[in-house]
């Protein structure tokens, strides 16, 4: 009787965090994909266009391209970003001298705002004002925003540069939730270092690793701010990733209705993944990492 | 709007926005008396007007502020707003109907737009004014007109492409600047042997690569070509002039005649422009913009006399005539249809009596903005550098025809394709073929 009323009321406590996510979430939505059934140029009339957004954007090469170019970039960052994120969560939860001060030299890009980040790299990568064209250092004047092939690596390594202090943030938090007597046990069964990592603290951040991987691969499908100032989706639809596809559809080129088919299709891509990945990796059991002890 | 698309979740801001200006163009013009009319940048239902900030932003704010001291009863509200967020911002707002009483443009697919959704008023009669009719370049005026009625009046300098060219860098190689095409082609090969870029080019920002399409077409077909294409002629693309022009892009690419990494430099800080003056590239074909950059970062490269600019060649065999000239002709105020009869008023007396008046046009010549006024040859005359400025003038003024840029003369979408299509072009990823095949496909009616 009581676990009932108790659960009523507990149910009752979600409301208003219902209302906001209907509101702002769920509302919109409906609304994107009302939208995507529509001609609108954002300013005239809005008239019913039916499936023709969609049958025109599902034929369209450059959406194909986006949409590879997105997997390729969630694929490689978290590639990159996991094993690096990894180490240095690590390492900077442990307790070696200089540790802290080297600490806040890798949290320091956390700080700064994505369109600063772009800029500066923008500056940075320039061939002949940039890095490039200091003396001694002419080999880096490369095409490098410039070559259509090398370009998408160049934006991978941004993104990386961003982001890897945000996940190492992660993995130094759950390192230092380890509990000590495992490292303690471990030493006296004579484990080394490489081991230790391998037995202990790999299986320990288990719950981490799905959180921050989980982060990064639906975080991918969003990234817009760093590569439309880094390089506007250029050169030509080189970098033209779903979000920035979008983006350029809706703002620029001022067709609603196609940019509505890409955001749902952005939508339903992004919730797929995030469901698959909570649920394959075994995330929704919250399975607790130090039962036994 | 930019901020909050780059937030994690784009998709719910961006439909957010969308439903929103949905919801406020369903609804009536209600808040537009009280002081929550601040979205039209009014108060107490006084006119507005978005100004783009920047150097000529002062002359605008001059002018105002004069007209505002003169009618306390009508004084315009002012904000000022950088280029690119103004043009999103400002076509939320226009279909929203909460675009400020002056509403600032380029001319072209964007004020056609307009037009179509009935935003801007028809403003043929004050056009037709003769104090206002004498006081404009008739080239640059029509502009501002959509099948043969006035939308829009210039407020802003004119702004024809050139070449400019470092004198330095030409004397070394003992050429002259080119006249026509293949002797620009022949420059090349001397300049690269010497070590120097022909050209200099930002890639990264697409649009700077325009003009080398536009200037192309126009010499070789003439105004008749790209005319087909705004007016969507089907397959008005596969004109032979187009593919010609693409065609010779791509020649002038693969000779090297574009700095090494051209597609790599951005148009910020004017990376692109200083390889011209600090001897890297010995020419920029560009906007007045170019000289306003050099003479804000090296004002001694031209107080030396080491700048000089010409005309685009002329292509051998075209048909195009080569005084004609590509770029902004200017830009220009509309008046809003969503204003209130009293905005509408004040818009329509500040045009009659304040627009580019003399003191207007003296101070967008201070900052380096030649007005496309009659008889400005005097204030020309007296200004900093009367040889640069008068020839800015004559260019714009004697132009059999002014081609606007192309991703502001072409409907928003095509223009859009337009940025990314060009671009593929230059890098040699597509062939003319391929270009003309891709733009065909934005001309569907």
């Amino acid at each position: 009787m009581s676990a009932t009323r108790a659960r009523t009321r507990s149910g009752l406590l979600t409301l208003p965090a219902l209302a906001m996510f209907v509101v702002f979430a769920v509302v919109p939505l409906g609304g994107a994909v009302i939208l995507s059934l529509t001609r609108w140029d954002g300013l005239g009339e809005i008239s019913w266009e039916g499936f023709g957004n969609w049958t025109e954007v599902l034929g369209d090469p450059v959406t194909g391209n986006a949409l590879v170019l997105t997997v390729k970039i969630m694929v490689f960052s978290w590639v990159v970003q996991t094993p690096i994120s990894l180490l240095l969560g690590v390492f900077t939860a442990g307790t070696q001298r200089y540790r802290a001060v080297l600490a806040v030299l890798y949290f320091l890009p956390l700080l700064l705002s994505s369109a600063a980040v772009a800029i500066a790299f923008k500056a940075v990568l320039d061939p002949n004002f940039g890095l490039g064209g200091v003396p001694g250092l002419g080999f880096l004047s490369l095409d490098w925003l410039g070559d259509p092939d090398l370009v998408l690596y160049v934006v991978i390594f941004v993104i990386a540069w961003q982001f890897v202090p945000f996940h190492t943030l992660l993995y130094q938090a759950a390192v230092r939730q380890i509990p000590a007597s495992l490292y303690e046990a471990a030493d006296i069964d004579g484990a080394g270092r490489v081991k230790q990592f391998r037995y202990i603290t790999l299986p320990q951040l288990r719950n981490t690793i799905i959180t921050s991987s989980t982060l990064m691969v639906t975080g991918s499908l969003t990234y817009f701010d760093v590569v439309f100032v880094l390089t506007g989706g250029g050169p030509g639809n080189a970098t033209r990733l779903l979000p920035l596809d979008m983006y350029l559809t809706g703002f620029s080129a001022n067709d609603m209705g196609k940019a509505s088919v890409l955001a749902v299709i952005l939508v339903v891509t992004g919730l797929a993944l995030a469901f698959s990945l909570t649920k394959y990796t075994g995330f929704v059991r919250m399975r607790s990492q130090q039962e036994g002890l | 709007m930019k901020t909050a698309v780059g937030s994690p979740r784009p998709l719910l801001a961006m439909a957010l926005a969308v439903l929103m200006t949905g919801v406020a163009a369903c609804g009536t013009s209600g808040p537009r008396q009280a002081g929550t009319a601040s979205a039209a940048g009014g108060d107490a239902g006084g006119p507005s007007a978005w100004i783009i900030s920047g150097v000529t932003a002062k002359a605008f704010q001059n002018s105002f502020g004069s007209w505002n001291a003169a009618h306390p009863g009508q004084k315009f509200a002012i904000q000022e707003f950088a280029n690119d967020p103004y043009k999103q911002k400002i076509r939320t707002a226009v279909g929203a109907k909460q675009a400020p009483t002056l509403i600032y443009g380029w001319g072209g697919g964007v004020l056609t737009s307009y037009v179509a959704a009935g935003a801007v008023e028809d403003i043929s009669d004050l056009a037709e004014d003769p104090a206002v009719k004498k006081r404009f370049l008739p080239s640059i005026a029509a502009v501002g007109k959509v099948d043969g009625k006035t939308y829009a009046l210039p407020n802003n300098g004119v702004k024809p492409v050139v070449i400019y060219y470092n004198k330095d860098l030409f004397a070394k190689i003992g050429a002259q600047p080119p006249k026509t095409w293949n002797e620009l082609m022949a420059l090349v090969p001397k300049f690269n042997a010497a070590g120097i870029a022909p050209f200099t080019v930002s890639g990264q920002a697409k649009w700077p690569l325009l003009p080398w399409l536009a200037y192309l077409i126009d010499r070789i077909g003439g105004p008749r070509v790209m005319n087909d294409i705004t007016a969507g002629k089907p397959n008005a693309w596969s004109d032979p002039a187009v593919t010609e022009a693409t065609t010779k892009i791509q020649e002038l690419v693969k000779a090297g005649g574009f700095v090494k990494g051209f597609s790599s430099i951005s148009t910020d800080s004017g990376a692109d422009v200083a390889l011209l003056y600090t001897g890297k590239a010995a020419m920029t074909l560009g906007l007045p913009a170019t000289y306003q950059t050099i003479k804000t970062a090296n004002p001694k490269f031209i107080s030396d006399g080491k700048l000089g600019y010409v005309p685009f060649p002329a292509v051998e065999g075209g048909k195009g005539d080569p005084a004609n000239v590509v770029g902004n002709p200017s830009n220009f105020w509309s008046i809003s249809s969503a204003a209130t009869p009293e905005q509408k008023q004040a818009a329509r007396e500040y045009i009659k009596n304040d627009l580019l008046n003399d003191k207007y046009a003296a101070d967008l010549l201070a900052v380096g903005n030649v007005p496309p006024v009659e008889g400005a040859e005097d204030a020309i005359a007296k200004s900093d550098d009367p040889a640069y400025y008068s020839m800015i003038y004559e260019v714009a003024k004697k132009a059999p025809n002014f081609q606007l840029s192309l991703d502001q003369a072409l409907a928003p979408e095509a223009g859009d394709k337009l940025l990314t299509t060009l671009q593929q072009v230059f890098l040699e990823e597509i062939t003319p073929e391929q270009f003309a095949t891709t733009m065909n496909a934005t001309i569907s009616g």
